[in-house]
Formats: structure tokens, C-alpha cells, sequence
């Protein structure tokens, strides 16, 4: 656990998680949610905790923004807010 | 618009709340926190795992045997929920019948298909690739003891590996190999095989999922080995049901429940 | 400056962010209006919750929770790992040690051959597991209960043409006065 590591990680993460629900189009919105799950998969790395890390890798930033993008492509792509 | 301002309102009060909370916190990384070495007179249970796990089971992962043995109970009820997560996209988004809408729609895809070069390269690609990633897949499961990895990491990425061949191809090339009829099958394998390792040591005068009691069947050593087989049993069967639901639900959700075409 | 913040901050700044982080989750999940940003703003109040319990297991200098082949720890990390060896270390530096007792020789050998079978494993130096696997489980449910909220709002979506709430909520209320 590097303190310095630590703050970068989470500013971005904090970022990452407004823009992606702050984005108009649905389908940049679900784009930056995989990067969220990929910079929350960093950080679990960094704590230690490697079978976490290598779970939200593989779910949260693969599987779960792929479930995203198919429904987004199957409704509507625009969002009002 | 007055959602907003309650939902700011709201959002407020309860993060002011938090945060003063987190004032009487133990301090971020202390290794004799509450949560990680007990309050006196009663220790914390992490440390047992931490230090008699790897003389109990043998496997030096110590995740693993917390997952899958001493956790048995909770991982296998946690695959159930996955499995019935399944089986509830099934009922909410699955479309049957109307066969003749269903020919014409994939008549349509096979001309889109082949009239589309740019699937060419991506589709051969993704035929190159799609072995290494299985591989790895399997890797990541029967490894799971020694390295990060276990039945959900590998049948994630082993039901990831049949989501880029829907998605590089079509969902028709992707059913091809696995079938709707095969991955239902597949999801209650997995559950069917982490049950019986449950009930077979039941049989064998122990408590369900107790998997020392295995020994006569793996034939091995003592009870820790046999502990350490049927992990590996556990996972491979969590493995199944992860692989077979992660890919129901993309089929599911791509083809608006149809099974046909895909994105 | 600096003790400041290592005395005040540096403790709870990771509290404080997830806090943030829930926060952001749960105002999206009142205040946005369209189904899928309810649902991305779900996650991220479940990640934030998932991140909380992962970091009550870390430990400062503590190694990830996989042992050596032997139940040791990891080589690298492997002299600090046993907590005998932590007072021998001061010995070592001014040369070869004294021999005190047999127990000390038996520590150095242990020590160069990577192998600890007598030794107890110092759970300070090992990260906690529990948090570990009981987050494991959770990430993958949620992954697959993410995908049942995604087929209810393509049902929605069905049924309304539409996944913006209001438009929803106008349309249910039309056609309740129709019938």
C-alpha cells in the first residue's frame, strides 16, 4: 500500500465514476464505467488483495460493460441527463 | 428537477454522516484492527486462516480454501444465486416460437455476414485467439490453489471467451459450439457437481461438505490432501455454472432474448 | 506539514473517498432520470461498499494472502515474515552471530533453505483473507444481478419505447386513466 499510489488511483476514480454518469451518450458511459472497474481493479491490486483484483478484471471491466454495451445497442443510445 | 435537490438534500445528510463516522475509525492499514486481530479475549477468525489453513488443507492459496472449504456452505449457495440469475433472464427476457421470423432473421444475418469483409479480420482474429484464452481459462481454475484464480475467475473468462466470438462473428457461431440446450445443462452440471461432493461426504458419515472424509475415495495421505482434491472439484464445478450463465446472459441480452443475430 | 499529513490525513483519506464514491452512487440512483445511469450509479454505490470491506483487511507492509510452497510466505519477502528472525537481524549485522542456543542456529538454516516447518507465520505480515472472500462472491453476483436489472429495463424499454422515467411514469399514468 503506497500512499502516493493511492491518491492517484482515487481521484481518478472519483472522476471516472462523475463522467460516466454525468455523459450524455449511453454508450461512452458505459465505456468509462469499464475503466472505473479497471481502476478499481488496480487498487485492489495495490491492497493486496490479488483474487479481488483478478475478479473485478475480468467481471467488472470485460463482462459487465459488454452486458452494458448489448442493452445500450438494443434500446436507445441517448440519455436526457 | 425536485428530485434533484431532495436527491442533493438526501446525498448531504448522509455523507455528512458518514464522514463523521469515519472519524472514529482504526486508522487505514492497521494490522491490529478490530477487523483484523480481534478485540481482546475473543480473536478474530482471519488469523486461525491465516496461520493453520495451509497445515489443514495444503493449499497455500489461502482465498482458495477459505472460499471453498471453510466457506463451502457460502460459495456453493452464492453459485446458486448465480445460476438462478440465469434462469431469471431466462424467464423475463426469453422469447419462444415464431419460428418463420426467426429463419428470416437469420437469413438476413448470413448475407450481412458475408457481405461484410471487415468481419474477416476480426472474426479470424478472434479464431486465433479464442484457444489462448481458453487455455488460460483453464489454467486460471486448475491453478487456483497456488495463484490469484479459482472456479469464478476462470468461468469468467471462459464465458468471456464465447462473448467475443458472438461478438466478433455473430451469436449463431457462438450457439454453434455452445448450444442453449448445452449451457443450461452446463449451469446445472456445476451445481450438481458441487452438491455431490456435499452429499458424498455426507454418505461417507461426516457433515455436508466436511471433504476430509473424501480420503478413502481420492486415496491419499491423510484428510488434508483430500481436502485439497475436492477444492479443486468445488471450483471446476463453480467454474461450469460461472461460464454457463455469463454467457446466457450476454445471449440473452443481445438478442433481445430471440437467440438470433446478436449485436 | 508532513506529520500533519501523516497523522490526520493519511489514515481515513481512503474512507473518505469511498464515502464520495457512495455518495456519487447513491445521487445518481435517486436523481438521474434514465434507467441505464440508475443502474451504472447502482454499481458504483456497490463497488464503493466493496471497496470499504476489501480495505479492512489491508495491513501496512503486509504481503497478498498466498503462502509459499512450504506454508511459508512468499521468498521475497521472507526474512520479515517469521517473528523470531526480526531480533536476530540486529546480530547478523555485526557479524557472525554468537551461539546462544541451538534454537538460533536452527533459525539461520531455516532461514537459507526457505523452509519453515516449525515456524509460526506472523499473521501482521500476511494481508487479511476473510474481506477477500466474501467480496469474491459478491463481485460475481452482482455482475449477474446486474444483468437481470439490464433484461428488466430492455422489458421496460419493450413495453414503453422509452427508458427515461418520466416518460415512463406519463405513460403509465395515460394509460391508467384510459382504463
Amino acid at each position: 500500500m503506497i500512499f502516493a499510489f493511492d491518491i492517484i488511483i482515487l481521484v481518478f476514480l472519483v472522476v471516472a465514476a462523475l463522467i460516466s454518469l454525468n455523459v450524455k451518450d449511453l454508450l461512452s458511459a458505459s465505456m468509462i464505467y469499464g475503466i472505473y472497474g479497471f481502476l478499481i481493479c488496480l487498487l485492489w491490486a495495490e491492497m493486496g488483495a490479488v483474487d479481488v483484483a483478478f475478479t473485478e478484471a475480468s467481471v467488472g471491466a470485460g463482462v459487465s460493460t459488454v452486458l452494458l454495451v448489448a442493452t445500450v445497442f438494443n434500446t436507445r443510445r441517448r440519455s436526457s441527463d | 428537477m425536485l428530485s434533484k435537490v431532495f436527491a442533493t438534500i438526501a446525498v448531504a445528510i448522509t455523507g455528512s454522516i458518514l464522514l463523521y463516522g469515519v472519524s472514529d475509525f482504526p486508522a487505514f492499514g492497521d494490522p491490529h484492527s478490530p477487523a483484523n486481530a480481534g478485540v481482546p479475549g475473543s480473536e478474530s477468525v482471519s488469523l486461525y486462516f491465516i496461520e493453520e489453513s495451509y497445515k489443514d488443507t495444503k493449499v497455500p492459496n489461502i482465498v482458495t480454501s477459505v472460499l471453498a472449504d471453510y466457506r463451502g456452505y457460502d460459495t456453493m449457495f452464492e453459485t446458486v444465486v448465480i445460476f438462478a440469475a440465469g434462469m431469471a433472464i431466462f424467464a423475463i427476457l426469453r422469447v419462444v416460437g415464431n419460428k418463420e421470423e426467426t429463419a428470416a432473421k437469420a437469413a438476413e444475418e448470413d448475407s450481412f455476414t458475408n457481405g461484410d469483409h471487415n468481419r474477416i479480420i476480426v472474426g479470424t482474429t478472434v479464431r486465433i485467439v479464442v484457444p489462448v484464452i481458453q487455455l488460460f481459462a483453464l489454467y486460471v481454475v486448475a491453478h487456483g490453489h497456488h495463484s490469484p484464480g479459482g472456479g469464478f475467475q476462470g468461468g469468467v473468462i471462459l464465458g468471456a471467451s464465447f462473448i467475443i466470438i458472438a461478438l466478433a462473428e455473430n451469436l449463431n457461431a457462438a450457439l454453434r459450439r455452445l448450444s442453449e440446450l448445452n449451457y443450461v445443462r452446463l449451469a446445472a452440471i456445476g451445481i450438481f457437481i458441487y452438491a455431490a461432493f456435499g452429499i458424498m461426504a455426507q454418505v461417507l458419515g461426516s457433515n455436508f461438505l466436511d471433504y476430509g472424509a473424501l480420503q478413502p475415495i481420492f486415496m491419499t495421505d491423510g484428510p488434508e490432501m483430500a481436502r485439497s482434491h475436492s477444492m479443486l472439484g468445488v471450483e471446476i464445478g463453480v467454474a461450469f455454472t460461472v461460464t454457463a450463465i455469463m454467457f446466457a446472459i450476454y445471449a440473452n441480452l443481445a438478442s433481445r432474448g430471440q437467440l438470433v443475430k446478436g449485436l | 506539514m508532513a506529520e500533519f499529513i501523516h497523522d490526520h490525513i493519511q489514515p481515513y483519506f481512503n474512507y473518505w473517498v469511498y464515502v464520495i464514491i457512495m455518495m456519487i452512487g447513491l445521487w445518481a440512483l435517486i436523481a438521474k432520470n434514465n434507467l441505464i445511469k440508475k443502474l451504472i450509479g447502482l454499481s458504483i454505490f456497490q463497488t464503493a461498499i466493496i471497496l470499504f470491506y476489501v480495505s479492512m483487511g489491508v495491513k501496512d507492509g503486509a504481503t497478498i494472502p498466498i503462502l509459499g510452497h512450504h506454508g511459508s510466505s512468499p521468498p521475497a519477502s521472507e526474512h520479515r515474515l517469521f517473528e523470531d528472525l526480526d531480533e536476530e537481524e540486529p546480530k547478523k549485522a555485526h557479524g557472525k552471530p554468537v551461539d546462544h542456543h541451538a534454537a538460533d542456529d536452527e533459525h539461520g538454516e531455516d532461514h537459507t533453505h526457505g523452509h519453515a516447518g516449525h515456524h509460526k507465520t506472523n499473521p501482521d505480515l500476511i494481508a487479511n483473507p476473510l474481506p477477500h472472500v466474501l467480496m469474491l462472491t459478491a463481485i460475481v453476483v452482482g455482475v449477474a444481478t446486474l444483468g437481470v436489472a439490464l433484461a428488466i429495463s430492455q422489458m421496460i424499454f419493450k413495453e414503453f419505447g422509452s427508458l427515461e422515467e418520466d416518460e415512463i411514469l406519463e405513460e403509465i399514468k395515460a394509460s391508467a386513466s384510459d382504463g
